[in-house]
């Protein structure tokens, strides 16, 4: 895509979420600060899997990390803005440990490193009641005041989770366009052969992994003051499967993919208010099918419609000159 | 002559099978050694426990005397040793340029230096030399995927060659190559050797191309070591051409 | 001292179970690379099929072949043709994923379509206890490891002394060569789906009455099925089944000796020591050099 038509887009749709919220109701402004957060979550978990290559199921885990984080030193009068710092250092800090032994043997360990992370993780929210009051959790996270504007009405929270968001973006923007990228690319095409380019794919994944997680414990500092009550059951296996369907559904390894996993998942059990329960099989289902179909997800179909369009014009445009090269 | 590289009793075993048995050899500073052998003679599998691919289950490497068996391949490469593989190996979604930056980018500075510095990482110029070098010139903004395979395997040697590295081990290099694009490549090498005086160590069962190209010769059956010496030598020595019978 | 063996006897019977549901598990990747995530749910559903053909009115051991049946045709034939066999080309991974897109699933389904209570299901074995050496045995347990030697001796009589068994192992251990030697590879790919099929269908059967059938049940075992599974080396069969009774042995000694809350750790801790300590498992061997 060309750049002037990135940059368009990009200017109408940040005005969209600028804008847009200015009508929405209470609980519409819910929804869309939820997607926000998510789709930081998302960000992460997409370097992680989509440019690494690794499965993790930890992520909600590190969004629980966040909260918790949150939730603590807020209610013990820090700022929102420490509990941020703390739960950045922290959670990559955690990443990188727990992807460390799982990445000197085979791939898929840290898949299941993740996973057992994810229900230690679970438990000690739920049983350390010194640090997390247990199950009862931990109520009336405050919102943060900047520059003394108090964000607890819910449109200027959304826009604090909005530049957040926004933030996120640009930074992973960089990432991506950096020769890290390259050599994610090289990671993730060909691990053989960028090994043997010097790509120390280990150090890269690891990265990748780590930063994944802090943007996952940023994702919970935000969620914390948004929901107002940070519990264990929210932060358990489903959470994490959440956020991987998506990434998936998304597309993994797409730079959109997060944003638009993240509305389906948000906006479905809305939509599918109707179905009660058969919301959660149907999306499955869903999921299911995208995988067979197009394991790159509802970008990669677009995607994939675009090349197609891209090379049959390039064919056609070759023959044409062919044609007049020919000509008598 | 100094030894770049020294492999000693170099083994490998496959469940039952021995596919690399007790095979030792040196290679000099500045040479063009040439490795050749029958079909499954464990050529690429040499090369494999030389570069870190796989464990050698026996034996001993060393770079410039100093050990580096069972290495990654990733840290040998920051030494100074590149290859190229038998079955092609380019990025097809990057660029020429981008192929060729990616190939030299992980010598230069920090992992974080090179997060936070250039897009290209200071490369682009030294990439545009090397597609020059490599007469590429019209195609540094291409898809690689959408090369021709001929100018893709010149793209794989430039790519070993980005970093300056003191010892390039080519992998079959002539491999499904047109005659043009053999002379091309043939010559190439011999420029690169010349003016940077790089250590060739070349798989190929290409005769012409060896004999031509190599200064020196190795020859491999069944996993061990046959005969060495100069190409016109090993050519007429009776054990290698009943090894090569009919080839 | 009879407390600790009566515990280390429950400890095998559970662990035989856990044992039982990471030898499908393995087998499942060793043959066609596939790691199944759903391995735990694939646990919790044969009981259903069971509990649904009892309300039908069929007798137990009837319900028992249905349950069986049922098992072998949609988690073991219906689960390859309709899930893995169109996702193996894309690879590992998306296979993977859409396996726990099916756990979430097949877990919604039943507490949906059937009942989000636990549901009481019938043991294969009375409900008392024997006395051996002045140990209190119950005969629940009996029946497990009884079920479980059987079944683990039988599937190793199969893998190694029949034709077709060396026919699945030659396919699992390099499936190209194996084409070439004449066996049948995508069939015998089939069969340890099947077998996977039959061996879940037992595991639920067994594990059912203590546990209750319960929509969540999956939980629980399918990350004892991989603890196990990687504890005793992924790549091996035998390691499947140490991996399950060691775990076993650690879950119900912890229950006893650890507290209650942080019992569940215990497993989880086990998987960190040996991926730390001996990663390819108590029985695995090293594998080549991974990237």
């Amino acid at each position: 895509m060309n750049a002037r038509l990135t940059y368009v887009s990009a200017a109408i749709a940040l005005a969209l979420l600028v804008l847009a919220p200015l009508e929405f109701h209470r609980y519409g402004l819910y929804i869309l600060t939820q997607w926000a957060v998510m789709t930081i979550a998302a960000i992460g978990l997409n370097l992680t899997l989509g440019y690494a290559g690794q499965v993790s199921l930890a992520q909600g885990a590190f969004v629980g990390i966040g909260a918790y984080c949150a939730a603590i030193l807020t209610t013990h009068g820090w700022p929102l803005f420490a509990a941020g710092a703390l739960a950045l250092v922290l959670c990559f800090i955690i990443g990188w440990l727990l992807g460390y032994p799982a990445l000197r043997v085979q791939h898929h360990y840290l898949a299941f490193v993740t996973l057992a992370f994810s229900t230690l993780a679970f438990l000690v929210f739920r049983n350390e009641s010194w640090l997390t009051n247990g199950t009862e959790g931990i109520d009336g996270v405050p919102r943060p005041s900047l520059l003394g504007l108090s964000t607890t009405p819910h449109l200027r929270y959304y826009y604090l989770c909005l530049f957040m968001l926004a933030l996120v973006t640009l930074a992973m923007l960089g990432l991506v366009r950096s020769p890290w990228g390259r050599a994610f690319i090289a990671l993730r095409e060909n691990p053989l052969r960028a090994l043997s380019l010097g790509v120390d794919t280990r150090r890269y994944i690891l990265m990748a992994f780590a930063i994944g997680s802090a943007l996952g414990g940023l994702a919970g500092v935000l969620y914390a003051p948004l929901v107002g009550l940070v519990e264990p059951p929210a932060f358990t296996l489903t959470l994490s499967l959440n956020l991987l369907m998506m990434v998936i559904v998304g597309g993994s390894g797409y730079f959109l993919g997060p944003f638009l996993g993240a509305l389906v998942a948000v906006l479905l059990p809305e939509w599918l208010r109707g179905l009660e329960n058969y919301y959660l099989i149907f999306y499955t289902m869903l999921v299911m099918g995208l995988l067979i179909y197009s394991p790159t997800g509802l970008i990669g179909i677009a995607d994939r419609l675009l090349v197609n369009r891209r090379t049959r014009a390039a064919s056609a445009a070759r023959a044409a000159i062919g044609a007049t090269i020919e000509g008598p | 002559m100094a030894a770049v590289l020294e492999a000693s009793g170099i083994s490998k075993r496959f469940g039952g099978i021995m596919a690399v048995d007790g095979v030792s050899f040196e290679v000099r500073e500045g040479e063009i050694l040439g490795i050749i052998g029958p079909n499954g003679c464990g050529k690429s599998t040499l090369f494999n426990c030389i570069l870190g691919q796989l464990q050698p289950s026996e034996g001993e490497v060393r770079l410039d005397g100093r050990v580096t068996t069972g290495m990654r391949p990733c840290d040998l490469n920051r030494l100074g040793v590149s290859r190229t593989f038998q079955l092609l190996q380019i990025f097809p979604k990057l660029s020429v340029r981008e192929n060729l930056i990616l190939a030299a980018q992980e010598h230069k500075g920090t992992m974080m230096s090179r997060l936070l510095g250039p897009r290209d990482a200071g490369l682009s110029v030294a990439a545009d030399q090397m597609i020059a070098f490599f007469k590429l010139g019209s195609l540094a903004d291409e898809l690689a995927g959408g090369l021709s395979y001929g100018q893709q395997k010149l793209l794989d040697a430039a790519m070993a060659f980005m970093a300056g590295p003191r010892l390039v081990l080519l992998d079959e290099p002539a491999g499904g190559v047109n005659l043009t694009m053999l002379a091309s490549l043939k010559d190439r090498l011999k420029a690169f050797h010349e003016e940077r005086g790089a250590t060739f160590v070349v798989i190929e069962h290409n005769m012409d191309f060896v004999m031509s190209l190599c200064t020196r010769v190795l020859v491999l059956a069944e996993g061990k070591v046959l005969a060495e010496g100069l190409p016109a030598e090993v050519r007429a020595d009776p054990t290698v051409i009943e090894a090569y019978l009919g080839h | 001292m009879a407390n600790f063996v009566a515990l280390l006897i429950a400890g095998l019977a559970t662990g035989a179970l856990y044992a039982l549901a990471a030898v499908g598990f393995t087998l499942l990747w060793q043959t066609s690379q596939t790691i199944n995530f759903a391995q735990g749910e694939f646990v919790m559903l044969p009981a259903f099929f069971m509990l649904a053909a009892m309300h039908a009115g069929l007798p137990f051991w009837a319900a028992i072949l249905v349950g069986m049946a049922l098992s072998m045709a949609i988690l073991g034939f219906a689960f390859k043709r309709l899930l893995v066999d169109p996702m193996l080309q894309h690879g590992v991974l998306p296979l993977a994923i859409a396996t726990m897109a099916l756990s979430t699933f097949l877990k919604e389904s039943v507490k949906t379509f059937y009942s989000a209570e636990a549901s009481p299901f019938p043991s294969i074995a009375p409900d008392r206890d024997i006395h051996l050496l002045g140990v209190s045995v119950s005969w629940q347990n009996i029946a497990v490891l009884g079920v479980a030697i059987i079944t683990v001796v039988s599937l190793q009589f199969l893998l190694n002394r029949t034709r077709t068994g060396r026919q699945m192992q030659a396919a699992a251990q390099n499936p190209t060569v194996a084409r070439i030697l004449g066996v049948p590879v995508e069939r015998m790919i089939l069969y340890t789906f099947l077998i996977n099929g039959a061996l879940v269908a037992l595991t639920s059967l067994l594990i059912s009455p203590i546990y209750l059938a319960k929509f969540s049940n999956g939980d629980t075992l399918g990350l004892a099925a991989f603890i196990a599974a990687i504890v005793g080396g992924f790549n091996q069969i035998r390691g499947a089944i140490v991996g399950g009774l060691l775990l076993g042995i650690v879950d119900n000694l912890s229950a006893a000796y650890v507290s209650t809350q942080y019992r569940g750790a215990v497993p989880l801790c086990l998987l960190v020591v040996i991926i730390l300590f001996k990663p390819n498992g108590l029985l695995g061997r090293a594998e080549e050099r991974t990237v």
